[in-house]
């Protein structure tokens, strides 16, 4: 077995243990019968170990990786995805042995475990570095944004758990409305690596011609049956689906078949939840959260914020901003990145003013953090694959 | 508006909430509530004092923390509109007639639109500069009007405070204690790094007030990045210039007066897979061609400073570097950047002068494309005349030759063949893989026999004085940052009466919790008595009475 193998078992490793550990602390949390708590500790503890070692997995993920491509494992979507839903798992164990909270366990490590199988969707062969990647930069800046990220999105975590406990599922409003549009969301995601999993297993290929916005001719090759054709397509593989759609020049159809694909499926697993347990997500996960002490979660999640702030500042400002001087002439330059990047720290600042100077804690808090991490998130997925970039690698 | 004289006798300035010599509550609203507002220590702001004058209302916009959270909104949600499509300098087209036309064709109504609004080139527009400018006013009128009350309060205040100060402050306690309770107390405190100062029958302990000055500080740092910013308009401080340089050339870099670069080679590398790339044959297989290394090598040459300007042989060899992606070449203060390069330019063009029925050579002409020379004369007599040199042509225009660029794209020649056999001369227009004859038929014509090419690398000239204030102002801030959000200012006022009553109250802008545990271990080591948490208890109540609601 050579270093990358080795280092792709790894991340398998970390990844059945944090699906072991999710479990773990959902039943540490949940309570027993009578409604009592005795048992939390003991479950936490075993958790908490599990996704140590699933930790030091994916840690030995990650420097096996560093050693087999020779450099930091963080220069395209996929090392840069894994290493985000690492530092997540990081920050919770940080936090854990700090406030020991099991209930931040049941939330984070789920939402790792979509963010890595969302990683595994992309190319994940070791690739070679182009040369403005070639520097020490690379590991300082991207690593540091990417442990800032990690922390940053703990605070929405705790955010969730905060508005999981208050939000009634029994009342109709626009914050039960919100809450379950976040749970979708996030089935969405598992739509996307069902089903790109699935033609990705059975092998679906079908390859296209196309004119793009520039009027050249360009190839296209689609691993998802094409409901959408590119401009003007002719079909090169026989017995492909016919695309329903003819899209114009400006729409990326190929993208768009991925982006209807998954939906359809998050969909359909998002209804079947629903009518197996005839209850919203959100209230499914009600009973998980009815220990919870709201003041720590919101005391946590403020705490997430003051420390991933700087760090953010620290890695995706002063850090992106040395090295764009050295590599790029100038240290901004408005590329959508940079101005994400930018989107972010303006609004951990407004946030921290609100919290600071307002007085906005609790709730309005907790809905704060959660639409940080939606900024985030944003600036990972749509600003590299669709807003075209200079950072766009993937 | 007047002052407001406290009952201890002390003068507050008007808007004063608690009294600067005693903490006297001095306003209605102060005086009814159970804990006091201690953020500014209950000072008079000036924006919370004074609504008359315009400038007043210009003071008091600007000082709001609402104010300054919409402008940061607004500049959020302005920065992301502005990624939606890319920007002018992103796009391909460089004229502003093209620009708009780029945008029209590419993105059909939806560019129209985006460009009509002027959001093709919004980072630069006046409105989102505003914004900017706006959001520095804020922030300096709202540090000031905070902070220069808060220091002056903070650097006066006194020792003892009226009870009414102490038993509304969130930590409070009060009970009879023994009589070295006082001296107990400060030992402990200071023994955990408390200031303490006391005076007559009180004593205040403080620690880790420059924690206060934390948001001010990074406030500062901001203000100086985006003066920095600001500076690169004035000339001098900032050049951005692109050079084009030739393999064996040497040019005078743009705006770096006195100094020469040599490019003596450019290098394009791309990934083999082989020799240790191994590794990265699958990814290779993929993606196609990966480049590894983009590098020209140059000498960077100076006039001597005892020499001629111009002249050619006073430069000396400054030195001679490796300009690579990430490995600017440094010197002086500039910089020059590996940024873009031209692979294979047409350098030279050789012809033969042959006879078209004999196809006998007269000899032989190389043409410089950068700077052809005008006359070639070959050996047997015959010369040829370069009449006109059009390096990118494009076609005729009212029957003259038309160059696109300056660039040896596609060089085309009007030459005029002069042999011993014709000495009246023959005209002819060459270009590649083609020749016209435009004053009839000729017995003589130039055959292309080779070309030279070289690579140009494209280089950016770069000077930015603004960086070490800019890298200050960064610094500034992460201090500032640091200093506010991991280190509290946290207080304590003990007084004993005559009786041998003790008061105790306890403050910190935060952390409760680690002001708590401090306190724990001063009372007690000192016999204090025993403290409550009146935040704690208020919201007991409250919670009480909302499940009294619910109940009921």
């Amino acid at each position: 077995m050579n270093l990358a193998d080795l280092s792709s078992n790894l991340l398998y490793v970390a990844f059945v243990a944090y699906l072991i550990a999710t479990f773990v602390f959902g039943g540490a949390v949940k309570g027993n019968k009578e409604g009592t708590f005795n048992s939390e500790k003991r479950w936490g503890k075993v958790a908490i170990t599990i996704t140590l070692i699933g930790f030091v997995a994916n840690l030995g993920y990650f420097f096996t990786r560093w050693g087999a491509t020779g450099h930091a494992p963080l220069s395209n979507m996929f090392e840069f995805t894994t290493a985000f839903g690492m530092t997540l798992v990081g920050g919770f164990i940080i936090l854990y042995f700090l406030y020991k909270t099991a209930v931040l366990g049941m939330i984070v490590l789920p939402v790792a475990l979509l963010i890595i199988a969302f990683a595994s969707m992309f190319p994940s062969e070791v690739s070679p570095l182009i040369p403005a990647l070639q520097t020490s930069w690379l590991a300082i800046h991207v690593s540091t944004v990417v442990i800032a990220e990690g922390i940053l999105a703990i605070s929405a975590a705790a955010g969730l758990i905060y508005l999981l406990k208050v939000v009634d599922p029994a009342k109709k409003s626009k914050q039960r409305f919100w809450l379950e549009a976040m749970m979708y969301s996030l089935v969405l995601v598992i739509g996307f690596v069902v089903v790109s999993s699935f033609f990705s297993l059975t092998g679906y290929e079908a390859e296209f011609t196309y004119v793009d916005k520039e009027s050249q001719e360009a190839a296209i090759t689609y691993a998802m049956p094409p409901i959408f054709g590119m401009n003007e397509y002719v079909a090169l593989t026989d017995g492909a689906m016919t695309p329903l759609v003819e899209t114009p020049a400006l729409v990326h159809a190929g993208k768009l078949t991925t982006v209807v694909w998954s939906v359809l499926v998050g969909t359909i697993i998002y209804w079947l939840i629903r009518l197996i347990f005839r209850k919203r997500i959100s209230a499914l996960l009600k009973p998980f959260v009815k220990n919870v002490n709201l003041q720590l979660m919101d005391e946590i999640g403020y705490r997430a914020i003051i420390i991933g702030f700087p760090i953010f500042t620290l890695g995706a400002l002063v850090f992106a901003m040395i090295w764009a001087q050295i590599a790029w002439s100038r240290f901004w330059g408005w590329d959508p990145k940079e101005v994400w990047a930018l989107i972010t720290w303006l609004f951990y600042a407004a946030y921290l003013h609100l919290r600071l100077g307002k007085g906005w804690q609790g709730e309005k808090s907790a809905w704060l953090a959660v639409i940080g991490f939606a900024i985030i998130m944003f600036n990972l997925v749509a600003v590299n694959l669709i807003i075209a970039g200079l950072h766009s690698y993937a | 508006m007047e002052n407001l004289q406290c009952q201890c006798g002390h003068t507050n300035p008007p808007g004063t909430k608690l009294c600067e010599s005693c903490g006297r509550s001095l306003t209605e609203k102060e005086q009814n509530s159970k804990l006091v507002d201690m953020r500014y220590e209950g000072t008079a702001r000036r924006s919370q004092t004074y609504n008359k004058s315009v400038i007043d209302k210009i003071w008091n916009f600007f000082s709001s923390v609402k104010v300054g959270v919409s402008i940061i909104v607004v500049l959020l949600v302005a920065a992301a509109i502005g990624t939606i499509l890319p920007q002018q300098a992103f796009v391909p087209a460089s004229t502003e007639a093209t620009i708009k036309d780029y945008y029209a064709d590419t993105y059909g109504s939806v560019g129209r639109v985006y460009h009509a609004l002027g959001f093709h080139d919004l980072y630069s527009s006046y409105w989102f500069i505003a914004l900017v400018g706006m959001l520095a006013i804020s922030l300096v009128i709202a540090s000031l009007d905070r902070f220069v009350p808060l220091y002056k309060s903070l650097k006066n205040q006194r020792v003892l405070r009226h009870p009414s100060f102490m038993d509304k402050q969130r930590i409070y306690g009060s009970g009879p204690a023994a009589e070295d309770t006082l001296e107990k107390a400060e030992t402990k405190l200071k023994e955990l790094k408390y200031n303490v100062r006391t005076d007559k029958n009180g004593l205040l302990a403080e620690k880790g007030r420059f924690s206060r000055w934390g948001p001010y500080v990074n406030h500062i740092g901001l203000i100086i990045f985006l003066f920095g910013v600001m500076l690169r308009m004035i000339p001098g401080f900032y050049i951005d210039e692109s050079l084009w340089l030739r393999e064996g050339e040497t040019r005078a870099i743009p705006e770096v007066p006195g100094y020469y670069l040599e490019s003596k080679n450019f290098e394009l590398e791309n990934y083999t897979g082989e020799g240790g790339e191994e590794v990265f044959g699958e990814a290779l297989d993929r993606v196609g061609t990966v480049a590894k290394n983009y590098q020209t090598d140059v000498v960077l040459y100076q006039n001597s400073e005892d020499a001629l300007p111009g002249a050619a042989d006073s430069q000396e060899v400054v030195t001679e570097y490796p300009i690579r992606v990430n490995q600017p070449l440094k010197f002086d203060g500039y910089a020059i950047y590996q940024m873009d390069f031209r692979l294979d330019e047409l350098k030279a063009m050789t012809f033969a002068l042959t006879n078209k029925e004999t196809e006998e050579s007269l000899g032989e002409l190389t043409i410089d494309l950068i700077n052809p020379v005008d006359n070639y004369e070959l050996e047997g007599g015959s010369t040829v005349e370069l009449l006109g040199y059009y390096p990118d042509f494009s076609g005729f225009e009212n029957g003259e030759p038309q160059t696109a660029t300056p660039l040896p794209n596609n060089p085309g020649f009007l030459v005029e063949l002069t042999t011993p056999e014709t000495p009246e001369g023959e005209t002819s227009f060459i270009t590649i893989q083609n020749t016209v004859e435009p004053l009839g038929e000729n017995d003589f014509k130039l055959t292309f026999l080779s070309a030279d090419t070289r690579d140009v690398s494209g280089l950016t000239v770069r000077k930015d004085s603004t960086l070490p204030i800019l890298g200050l102002g960064g610094l500034i801030f992460m201090i500032g940052v640091a200093q506010g959000m991991y280190f509290n200012h946290r207080r304590f006022w003990i007084q004993q009466k005559a009786d041998g009553t003790v008061l105790l109250a306890g403050h910190t802008n935060k952390n409760w919790f680690g002001l708590k545990k401090d306190l724990d271990r001063v009372v007690e080591y000192a016999s204090l008595p025993a403290y409550t948490d009146q935040q704690d208890e208020i919201d007991k109540v409250e919670k009480a009475e909302k499940e009294g609601e619910t109940l009921s």
